[in-house]
């Protein structure tokens, strides 16, 4: 896999965080909050345990706490994978 | 509690029990005695010693609970929202329209989030630590249950959790009842225990007190001359419980009160020397503090242990407050196994529903009662009433007592 894609992190977010009830993933959710999605710091913490197991790559705490969005979070892997 | 009309009502049951989801389903099937035990379902039993539970069947945990929490919490708080859902209903309340400070959740746990913390750790065995989930941190601890209730439902008021094993949906239904002297107006109380995978299962396997039988017909069987342990169960109870003068300006219809409590701590055993209980002295505190004596009681609801020596014990202890054969003693969890911190809570929600309807719910299976134990045991078939005043007994492993009076509204 060169690129990481935001169905990826769809996968990844419903996998290990559960389905919101309020908010239709499959939707525009690229550039919502996780608040807003209803995923609190905890969600995107372990959002963040998986993505670096199925990729391989380390995220340090700052750069989880830098991640507010689902599209700030892909663009993050795929500059560590390309970069 | 000397004046009755202060006394707090409960306006709302839940139930989650092995032989019925949802209070219409387990009393039919309670009063019908049809049992909830069977041959263990969650994991592959087969190479452990005990191999027969109650396992609430029917729950699809998916169905009942929102993706987003079902994914941070166990199976046993998967069934407390679940029970607490239902009594809520019941009881006509809607949280959101209550002074959040003035509700508050208080419930038993026993064995804590298990199922979930299996899981857990075995990623951390196969896999590493970098594989155990977040959601270990908040889902395996006791107060979990409590705590997604009152997020649930904005309870803000003072939560808390009591660990007394089997005594503790009584415990938590008294410490509930002080909470309304305080400021408190609504209280979820009750338990619920869910401990059925290997590692729950072998934590309980320690004392040597689980029925290793087969068949579920003759594997718990309290009373009885065949009696050979207990089996375990899942599920629970949730209650309502009120103060009332608010249950009585909202027009709540309440199933009975609380009109009396008493725990105690039996001694630690000495080696060379006979057991003693407080378990008398539990009963007789709790018929004192509901202003009650022995003869005004209608029914016994049994903490019935199944394990021989616990099953004198108890029938001693209320023979020496009612006399033998005095008054009428019954044990449903035959139905449902020994369900831990759900266990006292859904014989309250039963006692309650035994006021309700007038009648007594039968204790199954037993056939041969034993002679050492001197009680009106009600056997096979429910025996009409009326019930007016119900005790309900509880121990917890450990020398927990407790007992507990409830009566008409």
């Amino acid at each position: 896999m060169t690129t990481f894609t935001l169905d990826d992190m769809r996968q990844i977010m419903t996998g290990c965080a559960g389905v919101p009830d309020s908010v239709d993933l499959t939707g525009d959710i690229g550039d919502l909050t996780f608040t807003d999605l209803g995923y609190d710091s905890l969600a995107v913490l372990e959002m963040a345990a998986r993505i670096q197991q199925r990729l391989d790559i380390p995220i340090p705490d700052d750069a989880v706490g830098e991640m507010k969005t689902p599209q700030a979070a892909v663009d993050y892997v795929n500059r560590r994978l390309t970069g | 509690m000397t004046d009755p009309t202060r006394r707090p009502l409960i306006t709302g049951i839940g139930i989650t029990a092995p032989n019925g989801l949802g209070t219409q389903a387990y009393w039919s099937a309670t009063l019908d005695g049809k049992s909830g035990l069977g041959r263990i379902t969650r994991f592959d039993a087969d190479r452990y010693p005990v191999r027969i539970a109650g396992e609430v069947t029917e729950f699809d945990d998916t169905e009942h609970v929102p993706s987003r929490l079902a994914v941070q919490t166990d199976h046993w708080t998967h069934l407390g929202l679940t029970a607490a859902d239902m009594a809520l209903r019941d009881a006509g309340i809607d949280p959101a329209a209550h002074p959040e400070y003035q509700m508050a959740v208080v419930t038993a746990s026993s064995s804590g989030g298990t199922e979930f913390g299996q899981r857990e750790i075995e990623k951390l065995w196969t896999r590493g630590p970098s594989y155990v989930g977040v959601y270990q941190s908040i889902a395996w601890f006791y107060a979990a249950t409590t705590g997604q209730i009152s997020i649930r439902h904005g309870m803000r008021g003072p939560c808390g959790v009591i660990c007394t094993e089997q005594a503790g949906g009584l415990d938590a239904a008294a410490h509930a009842r002080r909470l309304l002297t305080t400021g408190t107006t609504m209280v979820v109380t009750g338990g619920t225990d869910a401990s059925l995978c290997p590692y729950g299962l072998v934590a309980q396997l320690s004392t040597g007190l689980l029925s290793t039988r087969d068949d579920p017909e003759r594997a718990y069987l309290p009373f009885d001359t065949d009696a050979c342990g207990y089996v375990p169960g899942e599920g629970g109870a949730m209650l309502i419980l009120e103060h009332p003068a608010t249950a009585r300006a909202r027009d709540a219809h309440p199933y009975g009160a609380i009109a009396g409590y008493a725990a105690t701590f039996d001694p630690r055993p000495h080696p060379g020397h006979p057991p003693t209980t407080n378990l008398h002295r539990t009963i007789t505190l709790a018929l004192d503090d509901a202003r009650t004596t022995p003869d005004q009681i209608d029914v016994v609801f049994a903490d019935a242990h199944g394990h021989p020596a616990h099953d004198r014990a108890e029938a001693q202890a209320i023979t020496t407050v009612f006399g033998p054969h005095a008054v009428p003693v019954t044990a449903p969890k035959t139905m449902t196994g020994r369900l831990y911190a759900g266990g006292a809570a859904l014989d309250l929600a039963t006692a309650l529903l035994a006021i309700r309807d007038g009648v007594i719910p039968p204790t199954t299976g037993v056939r041969a009662a034993d002679p050492a134990c001197e009680i009106d045991l009600v056997r096979a078939t429910p025996r009409d009433g009326p019930v007016r005043n119900a005790l309900i007994i509880a121990r917890g492993h450990g020398g927990f007592n407790a007992a507990m009076v409830v009566t008409t509204p």
